[in-house]
């Protein structure tokens, strides 16, 4: 036997337990909050609507307003996919014009402060698009996931590189010795290979991304945070401030954490053999 | 080995490849017979492998002429994949890939590059698998296969494009003696077969048996070449006699 991986195609994930059914720190979370309801309680006014209460009234306003973040977070992370995806191709480029061109792209989108790079897009980019005859109407919310894929693209383009770089060159020379040419060894060669290595990080940075999709409440889209502002101001009970806030935080936990978990699950079970 | 010898297949002209400021071949000449197998023999880092790679593009080469089967290789309009198409090569390492069975391997490039029939590149991929004693191994991932076995896959799967010409790259230097000896029989029956077949090799018995002729390299220039019996027995130049008297 020799050291070579053994690449099956990847069936259920071995080794991977539900995240939720782990005690320790969902159990602490949920202890944090019920705490902060019972500060809340011991803050409001004796009369009136309980703490719990109120926020139970909000909830159901929160959670939509999260679900559109992660709306956001999935448009966001397809195109900034696809568009890093490229861009890693231009990376690795063989000629210095292209590699060129995707290193200055790659180097300016990932060292630009996201919020800079939403409003840039918010601002910039055109209430509508023409194209030939036809007006295509850009909403913000568009925009937003456009501003957002950007450093994603970015960064996945730094991922994309790395992950085919680490194939070894025998794997290329071999391609190209059976007559494959360049795209079709990284499709039918490298790729395969180098997906494994790439889904962990880019598991991170879309857990990564989905937490700054809040930030999209900046530029005046009705998300999760922008909603839990709302609900604390229009309550006119600051005391709820510590509840309601820690409610949007566990919903993004929630969400994110079993995204951690599986990518750390992932990371292991590449390691064991190659 | 005894063969009609028919046309050049492969002709190199006085081939410079250098590293930087680096020789590496320093004036390479030497020309292949169709159906000729021709073994390179010569000291690490003489520039053997360069010189295979070379042949069939992968190494671009710094002047001088390479032309295999008609088709000149130092051209810059030279189409890399059409002369890739033409000349198989099996590397020390054997290279296979490790995400795909000995069968896909083997199929690969037939289907992708040569747009062949699956059903008949998958028949003729089994034969080429039983060709090198491994048809019960057709479903096995390399990882589970031993060096020497993988090897073969990796013969099977250069043949599969029925090249002109086959380039071997020390192809067993990285094997245990029982696993080189399947890899050495599996060569000698292709050579046997007629195929054109260049060799790099280390095995000083294996090429005495198979080549036509073997040439000799050290310092990026072919010191002699003639034939096993002549160049291993009674060679001409003192540089030759120092190797052969090292690895006799």
């Amino acid at each position: 036997m020799t050291d070579l991986p053994v690449l099956r195609r990847v069936g259920p994930l071995a080794g991977f337990r539900a995240p939720l059914a782990l005690p320790a720190l969902p159990l602490a979370a949920a202890l944090f909050f019920v705490a902060s309801l019972a500060w809340a309680q011991t803050r409001s006014a004796p009369v009136g609507e309980s703490a719990a209460a109120a926020v139970l009234r909000w909830a159901p306003l929160i959670f939509g307003g999260f679900l559109f973040n992660v709306l956001v977070s999935v448009l966001s992370m397809a195109v900034g996919t696809a568009l890093g995806f490229a861009l890693g191709l231009l990376l690795i480029a063989p000629t210095r014009l292209p590699r060129g061109v995707g290193w200055a792209l790659t180097q300016f989108f990932r060292n630009a402060p996201w919020l800079v790079l939403l409003f840039y897009a918010m601002f910039l980019l055109p209430f509508e698009l023409h194209l030939g005859g036809l007006e295509i109407p850009l909403p913000s919310w568009a925009k937003a996931v456009l501003g957002l894929s950007l450093p994603v693209a970015a960064n996945f383009a730094e991922i994309v590189r790395g992950a085919l770089q680490s194939i070894p060159e025998p794997q290329w020379s071999a391609a190209r010795g059976l007559a494959f040419g360049p795209l079709q060894t990284i499709r039918l060669v490298i790729l395969p290979q180098a997906v494994r290595r790439m889904l962990p990080p880019w598991m991170n940075l879309y857990a990564i991304l989905t937490m700054a999709t809040t930030l999209i409440s900046v530029v005046g889209i009705q998300d999760g945070l922008t909603i839990t502002r709302a609900a604390i101001a229009s309550d006119a009970r600051p005391e709820l401030m510590l509840p309601l806030y820690l409610f949007l935080l566990l919903l993004f936990f929630v969400y994110c954490y079993p995204i951690a978990r599986a990518t750390l699950a992932l990371e292991r079970r590449f390691q064991v053999r190659g | 080995m005894a063969h009609e010898l028919g046309a050049p297949v492969v002709v190199l002209r006085e081939v410079v490849k250098r590293f930087g400021d680096y020789p590496v071949l320093s004036g390479i000449s030497l020309t292949v017979r169709r159906g000729e197998t021709v073994c390179i023999i010569g000291p690490s880092g003489s520039g053997k492998s360069t010189l295979l790679r070379c042949i069939n593009g992968l190494v671009p080469v710094t002047s001088g002429s390479i032309t295999v089967a008609g088709r000149e290789v130092n051209d810059a309009a030279l189409d890399p994949i059409a002369l890739r198409r033409d000349v198989g090569i099996v590397f020390q390492q054997y290279n296979l890939f490790p995400h795909r069975t000995a069968l896909q391997n083997v199929m690969m490039a037939p289907i992708h590059v040569l747009r062949q029939n699956r059903a008949e590149v998958e028949t003729r991929a089994r034969e080429l698998l039983a060709k090198v004693h491994l048809t019960e191994k057709a479903d096995t991932y390399p990882g589970e296969l031993s060096g020497g076995q993988q090897q073969r896959v990796a013969i099977a799967r250069a043949l599969a494009m029925s090249p002109k010409v086959m380039l071997f790259d020390e192809v067993t230097a990285a094997l245990d003696p029982e696993t080189k000896k399947e890899v050495l029989v599996t060569v000698q029956e292709l050579a046997a077969e007629g195929i054109t077949c260049i060799l790099v090799t280390h095995e000083m018995g294996f090429a005495r048996r198979v080549a036509d002729h073997i040439y000799f390299t050290d310092g990026g220039v072919i010191v002699e070449h003639g034939p096993p019996a002549q160049l291993l027995e009674a060679p001409r130049e003192a540089r030759t006699r120092e190797f052969l008297d090292k690895v006799l």
